[in-house]
């Protein structure tokens, strides 16, 4: 068997180069990516013309954590969140399809008409994230954090997609709900966590991790306190609440292959 | 359009002309409730992630306005009722654009059929779209807005005559938005790649509507301009109708008068696809 990481990166760069077939249709698809990305910039530069600070934060702070989500979500968007696309898979029984073939079928379905216009946000968010740290004074001896941060966004946001793909072996008929944890995760930490209710911070610190992706690293790169005094190794976490996120998202999905059952023909 | 045979009948039944259409256009508007209902789950999946967003937008103005009480005319409680009621407006109004049949017809080539109907294929997308509307109001927005009451309180209007005045910029804000989408829809028939368009469109009409930040934040002649836009008559005047932040006179005569001119070109943009649209064999 092939190793997975060479089949998805074989089935990625088949779809890339079929969109790259039509160059202007790809040129304005990834432009509007990024403006489509832009937007929510947009929205925080908007809300800064009304004051200086939003929950305890400067712009340049706040531009800092919503690049760094950004651009873990936007990596994980373009790898990975055409798994949300598998209800759409079983409904039309091409599932099956790929059940039979000797390649993951997590790698199928996250290639499957893999989207890689998609890279326009991955550079909208590292423009901000950019943007964001020229207005913030990081030392050397912090900044290490920031690479580490972004890869466990990343893998924190991949296990909430591969969660909502294994939940929709039960939820067939109605896959959006998904969307209210992935996309609504990536939206959850663009702002400081400070500006939602202690009792949503806590959830998404000890229940589905999203404050891991750049909240509590987040802290320790900015060298502030925590609004709600939670214990200080919390910052260093990221990597194993990634790791444990993945593990629960891996065991997920594979239940729910076993679980299902073709409809047959 | 697979209603199409049993509404045409009703263009075929006896008595007065303007009578027959009117059935036969109230038909379609069943016929789109019908057609939407049959997706419950999505809908109610649809309102719950709209009411997540909701929740995530909600403690972002509080935020804000804890910060600048008063802001833009607003007190915190309307900032919160003014970001459930956008949440509850994406349904009918189809903030993210499509919502139409008429694109994959136009690549089809179904739309050659929908043009020679003895019906205006205007009016007949606009009754099917406000079918559409009418059970995604029911579905979409009572839940999420009911959610934000319960979550964090919100403002309800007392008095009889702003609900009439709000139902009334309602069902002109699904006008204005099907205005809008029927023209990006009908496109399609001179752009051979409609995906740009429909993200262009998405860009501004959740940029401009005020779905994402209310319009009175806008600043400068950012605001101004946003605030006479089209985009504004979908989400921010009607949200304002039911807060009483405006003129309901004005505000009514601003939807309308959009309603009225988006559906002027959409109407000539009709006649000129009918000239452009060629029908292959036969």
């Amino acid at each position: 068997m092939v190793s997975p990481v060479r089949t998805y990166a074989l089935l990625a760069w088949t779809w890339t180069r079929a969109a790259a077939q039509y160059p202007l249709s790809f040129t304005l698809m990834t432009l509007g990516g990024f403006v489509l990305g832009g937007l929510d910039a947009a929205v925080i530069w908007v809300i800064f013309a009304n004051t200086t600070t939003l929950g305890g934060f400067g712009l340049s702070e706040v531009m800092f954590l919503y690049g760094t989500a950004g651009l873990a979500f936007s990596v994980g968007d373009l790898m990975f969140s055409n798994l949300d696309r598998i209800s759409q898979h079983i409904k039309a029984g091409t599932f099956d399809a790929m059940l039979v073939r000797p390649v993951s079928p997590f790698v199928q379905v996250a290639t499957d008409r893999f989207v890689p216009h998609r890279i326009g946000r991955v550079l909208q968010g590292a423009l901000v994230l950019g943007i964001g740290l020229s207005g913030v004074h990081v030392p050397l001896e912090r900044a290490w954090m920031i690479p580490v941060m972004v890869l466990s966004g990343i893998v924190i946001f991949t296990a909430i997609w591969a969660l909502g793909g294994a939940a929709q072996f039960l939820l067939t008929d109605a896959p959006e709900v998904a969307n209210a944890f992935t996309y609504g995760g990536g939206t959850l930490v663009q702002y400081p966590l400070s500006v939602y209710g202690d009792n949503l911070v806590r959830g998404v610190t000890f229940v589905l991790p999203l404050a891991f992706v750049n909240w509590q690293p987040g802290l320790y790169v900015l060298d502030l306190e925590d609004p709600l005094d939670l214990p200080h190794w919390l910052r260093f976490l990221s990597p194993a609440a990634a790791l444990a996120l993945a593990l629960v998202a891996g065991l997920a999905w594979r239940a729910g292959i076993r679980r299902y059952r073709s409809t047959g023909s | 359009m697979p209603s199409a045979e049993s509404a045409a009948d009703a263009l075929r039944s006896p008595g007065p002309r303007l009578r027959r259409c009117a059935t036969l256009y109230l038909r379609l508007v069943g016929y789109g409730f019908r057609k939407h209902a049959a997706y419950w789950a999505a809908a109610a999946a649809g309102a719950f992630t709209n009411t997540v967003f909701g929740v995530l937008r909600a403690y972002v103005l509080i935020a804000l306005w804890r910060s600048r009480p008063g802001l833009g005319g607003y007190d915190v409680t309307d900032a919160v009722t003014y970001c459930f009621l956008t949440q509850a407006y994406i349904g009918p109004m189809q903030v993210f654009g499509g919502g139409l049949e008429l694109p994959q017809r136009i690549r089809s080539g179904d739309i050659a059929l929908d043009l020679v109907r003895p019906a205006s294929l205007q009016l007949w997308c606009l009754s099917e779209d406000l079918g559409r509307a009418i059970y995604l109001f029911l579905a979409r927005s009572v839940p999420p807005t009911i959610a934000g009451a319960l979550l964090f309180g919100i403002v309800t209007p007392g008095d009889a005559g702003t609900w009439a005045a709000f139902a009334a910029s309602f069902l002109l804000g699904v006008v204005v938005s099907f205005g809008w989408r029927y023209l990006v829809a009908l496109a399609s028939c001179w752009v051979l790649d409609d995906r740009g368009l429909s993200v262009m469109s998405m860009v501004l009409t959740t940029f401009f509507s005020g779905l994402m930040l209310p319009l009175v934040l806008f600043p400068g002649w950012l605001g101004t301009l946003a605030r006479s836009l089209p985009w504004a008559a979908m989400v921010q005047v009607p949200a304002d109708v039911y807060l009483g932040k405006t003129g309901v006179a004005g505000a009514l005569a601003f939807q309308g008068f959009w309603a009225l001119t988006l559906l002027g070109l959409g109407a000539l943009a009709t006649t000129a696809a009918r000239r452009k649209v060629v029908i292959q064999g036969g």
